[in-house]
This record gives structure tokens, sequence and C-alpha cells, in this order.
């Protein structure tokens, strides 16, 4: 747009050019403040990880490690850490992730159907029952559900841990996928019918491949919740050999609270996956969360 | 199952043949589809709900642990609890920290909202990309972090307030103590929860202003408005119903906040509790454990929270959400 319409839109006010200019460098600084002030943490979590010792403990901290070192990532990685290996319990995150995933979008996507793409009674409240289930403190459900695992010999157990993180997964996941169901024209799946195909090759052929997007998105949302999980996890497990990396984290810093350099190793080793996960499904995550309200 | 059944949204009338409207028999398909759902909601939400309300009114130890039946106490809980001076701390704690931390992310995360509605294309992605890391960030490891850029020993935060004049912030920043008392380790705990909390916030806003037709602003810059009118008298009302769910969202979360103080002050630290670890260190922190005492704070903590929620519900049901 050139300063001429401009001009002529708003003849009373016409900004001269470098006032403009000036405004925009402003604007791009607060951007960038505001960039470095979220990013800074995990940044500086990641040079940690990097620096030797005598950097660390430094009176003057410096931004980056002058001398970059592996070392604490390979004390992590290769036993370091309260004698059970790394992989031990990175193994059993992803092992509760992958069930959570699993499970949680199977069941979310049976009732993001049902929500979609039928009017049946009850159907209100279920919706509103996602939405009262997603409000729930879970921070006190710790001690009915520690003592029912208890009685069912599950305590101690990842299969026991999985069932409870599905359970919390499963109310947002249908929030967000039943905006992907509704989403797939409805006219695809009379054709299908017209063509003879059956309500379960219908649901294989037309809706599936359809609804993937929104599966993926919601699988990682899950999966987050699963990897990022700490009370339930803290309370159920007790051998150090059933840790998630959460538990380990919190094991190791209460042990050594000042072995900066090991445990920012392992918090970024946490961290990154996560990290690149949310930033695949960042916009849908939002759109999830504050469905329709941006309507109006 | 899916080929015949009426679609959402579509009127009765409108179906494409000729038949007319679709006979309406009981149909079972929709019932089983959510039918996984509403057991696993019910045994893991429900359920554990209802357990917490009836055990906050039994004494539930060790020797129920192994096995023998709970026995009922009356409000012998809730007495005990609201005589203690250590909930009524912690509820202080709990409610100020939920006062100061909301009123922080809804003010911060706005005005990044705003922000990133202002800049331009490729700076507004990179930046809300940046402030998503903060987002993405575990709660454990946000917690960490801050505790040793918070540290007495390297912390960087110590340092640069030790090279700050004297004069504007005191002296004897070098060892200073973040987690000695509870004030200092809520200022901690707040700075923390409202760097993850904002870009929630921040993008959520950021969605609403996308959404606000354009038109609205230049006719709001003709008539001559500033930009603080025009927030209160156009931006705010459009945005109204985000800001609710926001700020809802907000107070449950910060609320019950456990993660984040449980890593930075723990259970040994009792007089810097906030409900939820008042309750979980009743429940499971001493080698006597009180899961009866444990569900009574749980009880009060759930009960302040449905009020919210019920405030949620509404929202969202008005909104059309639910339809």
């Amino acid at each position: 747009m050139s300063q001429a319409t401009l001009k002529a839109r708003r003849p009373a006010r016409g900004r001269p050019a470098a006032r403009k200019r000036a405004r925009r460098i402003g604007l791009n600084g607060l951007g960038l403040l505001v960039f470095v002030l979220a990013v800074f943490p995990v940044f500086w979590m990641a040079s940690t990880a990097f620096k030797p010792n005598s950097e660390i403990f430094s009176t003057t901290p410096k931004p980056l490690p002058a001398h970059p070192t592996l070392a604490h990532f390979d004390f992590v990685l290769n036993g370091g850490i309260a004698q059970v290996s790394f992989w031990t319990y990175f193994r059993n995150s992803l092992v509760l992730a992958l069930i959570t995933v699993v499970v949680s979008s199977l069941l979310a996507l049976l009732a993001a159907t049902a929500v979609a793409r039928f009017r049946f009674r009850f159907r209100t409240t279920f919706l509103i029952m996602l939405l009262v289930v997603q409000m729930v403190p879970l921070e006190s459900l710790v001690i009915p559900l520690f003592l029912d695992l208890k009685r069912l010999d599950m305590l101690n157990t990842l299969p026991g841990l999985a069932v409870v993180y599905i359970g919390f997964a499963v109310p947002f996941a249908i929030w967000m996928l039943r905006g992907f169901v509704a989403a797939v024209p409805k006219e695809l799946e009379e054709a299908a019918a017209i063509d003879g195909a059956g309500p379960v090759r219908t649901f294989f052929t037309v809706m599936l491949p359809l609804v993937a997007p929104g599966l993926v998105a919601t699988s990682i949302f899950s999966f987050i919740t699963a990897w990022n999980e700490f009370i339930f996890a803290f309370t159920f497990l007790d051998d150090q050999d059933k840790y998630t990396l959460p538990i380990m984290l919190q094991f190791f810093f209460g042990r050594s609270s000042t072995a900066w350099g090991p445990i920012m190793a392992a918090s970024t080793l946490l961290t990154i996956p996560v990290i690149a996960f949310f930033l695949l499904v960042q916009r849908r995550m939002v759109s999830g969360l504050t469905a329709g309200a941006v309507k109006g | 199952m899916l080929d015949t059944a009426p679609a959402v949204r579509r009127p009765p009338g409108r179906r494409p043949s000729g038949r007319g409207r679709p006979r309406r028999r009981p149909r079972i398909g929709p019932y089983l589809l959510i039918a996984p759902t509403v057991v696993v909601i019910a045994v893991l939400m429900f359920w554990p709900m209802i357990q917490i309300a009836i055990m906050s009114f039994q004494k539930v130890g060790n020797r129920q642990l192994r096995g023998e039946p709970a026995e009922s106490v009356g409000t012998e809980n809730f007495d005990t609890i609201l005589k203690d001076p250590l909930f009524w701390a912690a509820f202080r704690h709990t409610v100020l920290f939920a006062v100061v931390a909301v009123t922080l992310t809804m003010l911060i995360g706005t005005l990044v909202g705003l922000l990133l509605n202002k800049l331009g294309k490729r700076m507004s992605s990179f930046v809300s990309g940046g402030v998503m890391v903060a987002w993405a960030t575990p709660p454990v490891t946000a917690a960490i972090i801050f505790s040793w850029l918070f540290g007495s020993t390297g912390g960087l935060v110590n340092w640069f307030l030790d090279k700050l004049p004297d004069a504007l912030v005191g002296g004897g920043w070098n060892d200073y103590n973040w987690f000695s008392t509870p004030l200092s380790t809520y200022t901690v705990l707040t700075v923390c929860v409202v760097w993850q909390a904002c870009p929630f916030v921040a993008v959520s806003v950021l969605a609403g202003l996308k959404s606000v037709p354009r038109e609205l602003y230049e006719a709001a810059r003709v008539d001559g408005s500033g930009p603080w009118r025009t927030f209160w008298s156009l931006t705010y009302p459009m945005l109204k119903p985000i800001f609710l769910v926001v700020l809802v969202m907000s107070i449950i979360w910060d609320f019950k906040v456990f993660t984040q103080l449980f890593i930075m002050s723990g259970m040994a630290n009792r007089d810097a509790f906030n409900l939820s670890l008042y309750g979980y260190s009743e429940a499971f922190g001493a080698l006597n454990p009180k899961l009866g005492m444990g569900s009574a704070i749980a009880a009060v903590l759930t009960l302040i929270l449905l009020v919210v929620t019920a405030l949620y519900v509404r929202v969202m049901v008005r909104q059309g959400e639910t339809r």
C-alpha cells in the first residue's frame, strides 16, 4: 500500500514515513525482547549442559560455553545416575507414552465420531461431562487412585500408570478430534455407501485417511501429557528401574542438587523431544483448547 | 452405521433422498461409540471423586493400607484441618499465588498477543515460535531450570542483582537463598509459572484478534479512537469469550499448581505449602500416612475449583460449544 493511498484514506492523520519506520523498528525490537525472554531459560539449560564445571560455577557467567564439553551428557547417558541406565528410564517413558497415545486415540476417534456425526440423547450431557472432567484437579485424584491400584495389585507397574494416563488424555483428545471428524464431508460417506461399501469399509477407506492429520495432532498431545506427567508416576512407582524420565530427573535433583551440569544435560534430553513435537502441532493445540471461542 | 444417521447440523428436512424425514427409531450406534470413553471416565475420574468425598469422613491410615476396613470419624478430619494453622497458611498461599499469577499471566499474555498481531508476518511467527518453547517445556524441567537460575551458588539472577547498583536493589545478593522464605519461594514460583502460562494466553488472544474484521479497526481509526480506547471499546468486547475461557483455565491451573512447587520447595518445607502440596504430604509424606485427612484437603480444593468449573461450563454452553 503506497503512502498516497494511505493519505487518501485518512487524510487527517497522514503519518510521516520516518515516524512509521521508527514505530516498525520499535515493534520489532519489542518482539525480539519477548523472544529472548521466552527462550532464555531453555537456552540457559542447554548452554549449562555443555559447560565444564569450572565455567558453570564461574563468578562471571558467559552465555555460551567457552570450552564446550559432552562430559555431562556422557555421565547421564552412561549410567552415572542412580545405577540404572538412562535408556531404561527413556524406554519406560516411551512405552507409557505410546500405550497412552494408541489407546486414547482409538477411544477418542470412536467418541468423536459419535459426537460429530450423530444426534442422540445425552449428547450434550456427554459434551458437558468432557468439559467438567478437563477441569478436575487431577492432583487430588492421586489418593483414591493410589488405593484403587493397590487393591488391584497394579501399583508400581507401567500398565497401571498407563490406564490412568489414558483417562487423562481422552477427554481433551475427543474435544480436539470432533472438529476434524465434523469437517469430513458427509457426502463422501454417502457416496461410498452408494458404491456398496459397508460401514466398516467406509470408515477405513474414507473417514480414517481424512481425519489422519487430526489424529496426528491429538496423538502428539496425548504423548506430551504422558511424557511430562509427574505426580502420579512419582506416587505409584517404587522401583528405580520403573521410573520415568521426569521421576529420574527429580530423584537425581533431590540427591545432588548442585550437580548442575548433569542435571541440565538430563533436563535437555527430557525436553528436546517435547519441544520438537510441540512446535509441530502448535496451531492445532491452540484451536483445540479455545475451540470455537474465536467465533465470538 | 455411519452412512444412515442424519448428520449433525443438517436440518431434518434436507436429506437428499426423496424419502422425507428419516424414521426416528432409537439407535444404539452412538452409545456404543461413546461407551468405552464413558466407562474410562467414570472409573478413573467420577468414582475417585466419590471416593474422596467418602474418605474425607474416614480414617484411612497404615492399618487400612494393610487391608482393614476404614473407620468412619464423622467430620473429625475437617475439624482438624480447619483448626490447623498450616491449613490456613496453605490456603492463603494458594489464593494469593493464584491472584498474582493469574493477573500477571493475563496482563503479559494479552500484551504479547497484541504485539504478535502488530508484527509483520515473518517476525510474528518467529516470535510466537519462541514463545511456544516456554509453553512446551515440561513442568519438571521448568522448575529445575528456575531453581538453577535462582540458585545461591552460580545462579544467574543473584549474579545479576549483585552487579546492579546497591542503591537500586540493595546489596548482599551473592549467596541469597531464594528458597528460604515462603515469600521468596513463591516469587520464583510465580516467575516460573507465568513464564510457562503466558504463551497460551498470548496465542489465544492472537487467534482471537485474527478473527476481528479489519474494517472495524479502520472505522475506529477514522472516528479518531486512540489505541487505549480502541482496545477497551472494540478489542475487549470482541475477545471477551476468549478472555473468559483463558481466565478460567488459568485460575484452575494456578490454583492446583503442584509439580513446580514440589520440585522447588519440597515436602520438608512445610512453611511454603499450598493446598495441593499440604494434602499430598498429609496423605503420603510421613511414616504415618493420613489418607483420610489428605482426602479432606483435596475435597476442599476440588469444591473451590468446581465453582470455577461451573462458570467455565456456563461460558462454553452459552458460546454454543456443546452443540
